[in-house]
């Protein structure tokens, strides 16, 4: 069982096809799978599905899948900050699912733990709830939901060992562990691959059953709000 | 006088009680953080985070450490990381006692209009449909008018609805509301503000 690869280009051949679904983690530009996302734009992959909480920015994160693109259709809860994303939306080439943020992540794991709707009330009475079965729990309304089984799911972490098992660092945790669940194959990327045996096995936040294939990289990691506070004179 | 956006964010800070755990919207809720006081208040960022500090200093950013405004922030000695589905997991569950947001409008029956204008342009619902859907109360903080100065508390919302019958009390510049049975009740009025220019200024029933 090698989980190990070189490159991003090696560990994402024989996975892609046009038309795909791929489940994506991050939030914003936080966590979110740099080096996986420039392969795909490298592969030439094209009419993807992406369900991601947002869709980068113009020239970094998915905001490049979608320079070239390669994206049919995002399933996002925020996607304010991209010129080129609302040019392709408001000119028809680009589809677009508003989820809600919370929706959107119990639909990865719902679809990475094998459920295939829930229901909730996120929705309820707005334009979400339009078309959905609504059902009456203890005098509630709520709206049913269906899970994400996603062809592909690409991830960041920041540390894994070879057998796939992973931390992640503070709130660049976000979408990406149930976005790791919701993909039939599931591709991370990591800033250190360690070896087996120096993780301590209670602090692993993603088991490696949902993990089939790994790289290290360098990432940038950009900022996309940088606020700071004046040091107080001493 | 009507109150000032730093006034209404310390209105709004009286309605955290010791020991909440409290998610802040952006805008005016973000300085509700700034007149806790000496409450003991744990504030949850949605993309994974409860125990949220303040900005960091000069040099000191962390693109791994940020707030659902994408900001860069800080960590305290008592916060914990999660993931998203578990962060939603615990607004939608009801484990987070308070949420401060601001709003478009706000009808008398609590229905919220947040996230869209129709015909401009869309960002997305981000967390606010599963946060005032979730979370026990759901304070709103506003402008009791728009900048064309027409009222935001409405009879019924005109814009697409990010809940509906969720909100429990709105803060606007002019006073403090809560939602009852019939219409929104007066609860406080900023100083000087008689009751005869809000009822003038506000299209919900009054009761």
């Amino acid at each position: 069982m090698k989980k190990v690869y070189d490159t991003a280009d090696e560990a994402l051949d024989g996975l892609l096809h046009d038309g795909m679904l791929i489940a994506a983690g991050g939030f914003g530009l936080c966590g979110i799978p740099e080096l996986l996302i420039d392969a795909l734009v490298k592969s030439g992959v094209k009419d993807l599905t992406v369900a991601s909480n947002n869709a980068g920015v113009d020239g970094f994160g998915l905001g490049k899948l979608l320079e070239t693109k390669q994206i049919k259709k995002m399933m996002s809860s925020y996607v304010g900050e991209n010129a080129e994303f609302m040019r392709q939306y408001l000119s028809g080439e680009l589809e677009l699912e508003f989820n809600p943020q919370g929706t959107l992540a119990e639909r990865m794991r719902a679809g990475g733990a094998g459920i295939p709707g829930f229901y909730t009330k996120t929705g309820y009475g707005t334009q979400i709830g339009e078309g959905k079965e609504v059902k009456v729990f203890r005098g509630e309304h709520y709206i049913l939901e269906e899970g994400i089984f996603a062809d592909l799911s690409i991830v960041k972490a920041w540390k894994a060992d070879d057998t796939g098992n992973l931390v992640f660092r503070k709130t660049a945790r976000n979408f990406n562990p149930p976005a790791a669940m919701c993909g039939k194959v599931c591709v991370v990327e990591v800033e250190e691959i360690v070896p087996r045996g120096s993780l301590d096995p209670d602090t692993i936040h993603l088991p490696g059953i949902y993990v089939h294939r790994i790289i290290q990289g360098e990432h940038e990691k950009r900022i996309e709000q940088r606020t700071v506070r004046k040091r107080e004179e001493a | 006088m009507p109150w000032d956006r730093n006034q209404m964010a310390a209105r709004a800070a009286e309605e955290l009680e010791d020991g909440m755990y409290v998610n802040l919207g952006i805008g005016i809720p973000t300085l509700v953080a700034n007149y806790v006081g000496d409450k003991d208040i744990t504030l949850q960022s949605e993309n994974g985070m409860l125990g949220m500090g303040p900005f960091p200093y000069e040099g000191e950013e962390d693109p791994d450490l940020i707030n659902a405004g994408k900001q860069t922030i800080t960590e305290l000695n008592r916060t914990a990381y999660f993931d998203s589905a578990m962060s939603f997991g615990m607004i939608r569950g009801g484990k987070i006692a308070a949420a401060i947001l601001g709003a478009m409008e706000v009808a008398e029956n609590g229905d919220l209009a947040n996230w869209m204008i129709p015909g401009k342009l869309v960002k997305g619902m981000g967390g606010a449909m599963d946060l005032v859907a979730g979370v026990e109360k759901v304070v709103v903080v506003m402008d009791h008018t728009n900048k064309a100065g027409e009222t935001k508390l409405l009879k019924a919302c005109t814009l697409p609805l990010t809940g509906t019958g969720v909100v429990d009390r709105i803060i606007t510049d002019l006073g403090v509301f809560d939602v009852v049975e019939g219409g929104l009740k007066i609860v406080e009025t900023a100083p000087d503000v008689t009751e005869d220019e809000i009822r003038s200024k506000t299209e919900a029933t009054i009761v």
